[in-house]
């Protein structure tokens, strides 16, 4: 249930990586979200004009009412760019949510897949996983164009995690640069037997490649939830 | 209440087109999706019509194809606040399909079943009276897999999740039987004018 719009209070604002922030809000009323849900931001003119988007939830429930959105600025985003630009701790910001019923994981094995910023809500389960000794459950596997573009970086890597570079590798890295390939979701092989969920996130070319690599290893279509993050500012 | 620092961006007189709470994604046409997109071929696609009709009716893409084209031009609009304009989508009105099945009086909803999973629920209303199309053709162009083609359904005056992508069939029943979406915090009907866009709204 998205519930009524309501006021969040800002926080505090954090880089993550070059154009991308996280924002820690707390509400007054509230509501709880589930690992992968969304907010959706309303921003209002003087005049009356709204613009409204959606971002993921970063933060894994722990019960307090607060939670993370990791935003990224988008080239000419008119949400993004503003709250990139503008917000600070004890700002007042209008939101809805939380939302989305099926891009949620509570329990049982999981691959995570991510491309970019569609790590936001795999990093909510990831880190509920961590949060309840049950990282056993979980696989995130994390597609960046460079390392510097990797949100999230000093809590990220783990067992559980593996991290691929699109464009540019850490020095000392033994995989060649280049797109997410199959050899990359090897080591979430044995996860297919144990009838695990795939939640793959990202572009829609990311996307569509990541879960194309996954019907290709074997994985059954009915066990992959996906979402597509559109360049939708 | 009026956002600190917050004016957005230039813009003229609003377009009296556009719902409340969207905006014109201009020439972009954005792809959102919950499973994997399959790749369907014409020579096996079928799309059928039962339930509560008098006659259930199944039909090959060439049948499909063969029957009488009708156009839709004007806009689609996505709950996640993007609006589409001036589109022109060709395919065949639900109307002809569903004269060919004579609903019973009990059809008063439909499932909308598609060739993946995805469901979603509409009354029939808002699939009769030329409001809807099975469509395979959109600005000129064959429909492409990434917005669900070979064919999908076109109700373009509800959001466009109600838009099923990859459509197999038509389910008719007596009551309303939420969908994909619409069991997971989604408006039932969707209307963008009254911005039905989640449970409760």
């Amino acid at each position: 249930m998205a519930g009524p719009w309501q006021g969040a209070r800002v926080l505090a604002v954090r880089d993550e990586a070059p154009r991308v922030k996280t924002f820690r809000l707390a509400l007054d009323d509230p509501t709880g979200h589930r690992a992968g849900q969304h907010y959706v931001i309303r921003l209002t003119a003087p005049d009356g004009y709204t613009a409204s988007r959606s971002y993921s939830v970063a933060s894994a429930p722990d019960g307090t009412g607060e939670f993370e959105l990791t935003v990224e600025r988008l080239e000419d985003g008119e949400v993004s760019g503003y709250l990139h630009d503008v917000v600070e701790p004890g700002d007042e910001l209008e939101v809805r949510g939380p939302i989305g019923g099926w891009f949620v994981w509570e329990d049982g094995p999981a691959l995570l897949v991510g491309g970019g910023s569609g790590v936001v809500p795999l990093m909510a389960m990831l880190r509920l996983a961590r949060a309840t000794d049950r990282s056993h459950l979980v696989r995130l596997v994390a597609s960046v164009r460079t390392p510097t573009d990797l949100y999230y970086a000093e809590e990220l890597p783990g067992p559980e995690v593996t991290v691929v570079h699109s464009r540019i590798a850490p020095p000392g890295s033994t995989r060649p640069v280049g797109r997410i390939q199959a050899d990359d979701l090897a080591p979430a092989a044995p996860l297919v037997a144990e009838g695990a969920t795939a939640y793959v996130c990202g572009s829609t070319g990311f996307a569509d490649a990541a879960s194309t690599l996954l019907v290709d290893v074997g994985w059954p279509v009915e066990r992959i939830r996906v979402e597509r993050f559109g360049a939708t500012g | 209440m009026a956002t600190r620092g917050f004016f957005g961006r230039d813009r003229g007189e609003r377009d009296e087109r556009l719902p409340p709470g969207q905006y014109d994604t201009g020439n972009s046409w954005p792809v959102l999706t919950a499973e994997v997109t399959p790749t369907l071929a014409t020579d096996t696609w079928t799309f059928r019509i039962d339930g509560a009709v008098d006659r259930p009716t199944t039909w090959t893409w060439d049948e499909l194809r063969a029957l009488p084209e009708s156009v839709y031009e004007g806009a689609i609009h996505c709950v996640t606040t993007w609006s589409k304009f001036d589109m022109t989508w060709r395919g065949v009105s639900v109307d002809t399909l569903l004269e060919a099945v004579g609903p019973q009086a009990s059809a008063q909803y439909a499932v909308v079943l598609c060739h993946t999973a995805y469901t979603t629920n509409l009354p029939l209303t808002d699939l009769t009276g030329g409001k809807a199309w099975v469509a395979w053709e959109a600005d000129g162009e064959p429909l492409d897999r990434q917005h669900g083609g070979p064919a999908r359904l076109l109700v373009p005056h509800l959001y466009f999740w109600k838009s099923a992508k990859f459509v197999a069939g038509l389910q008719l029943i007596d009551h309303d039987e939420p969908g994909f979406w619409e069991r997971n915090g989604y408006h039932d009907r969707g209307d963008p004018w009254l911005e039905q866009r989640y449970q409760g709204d």
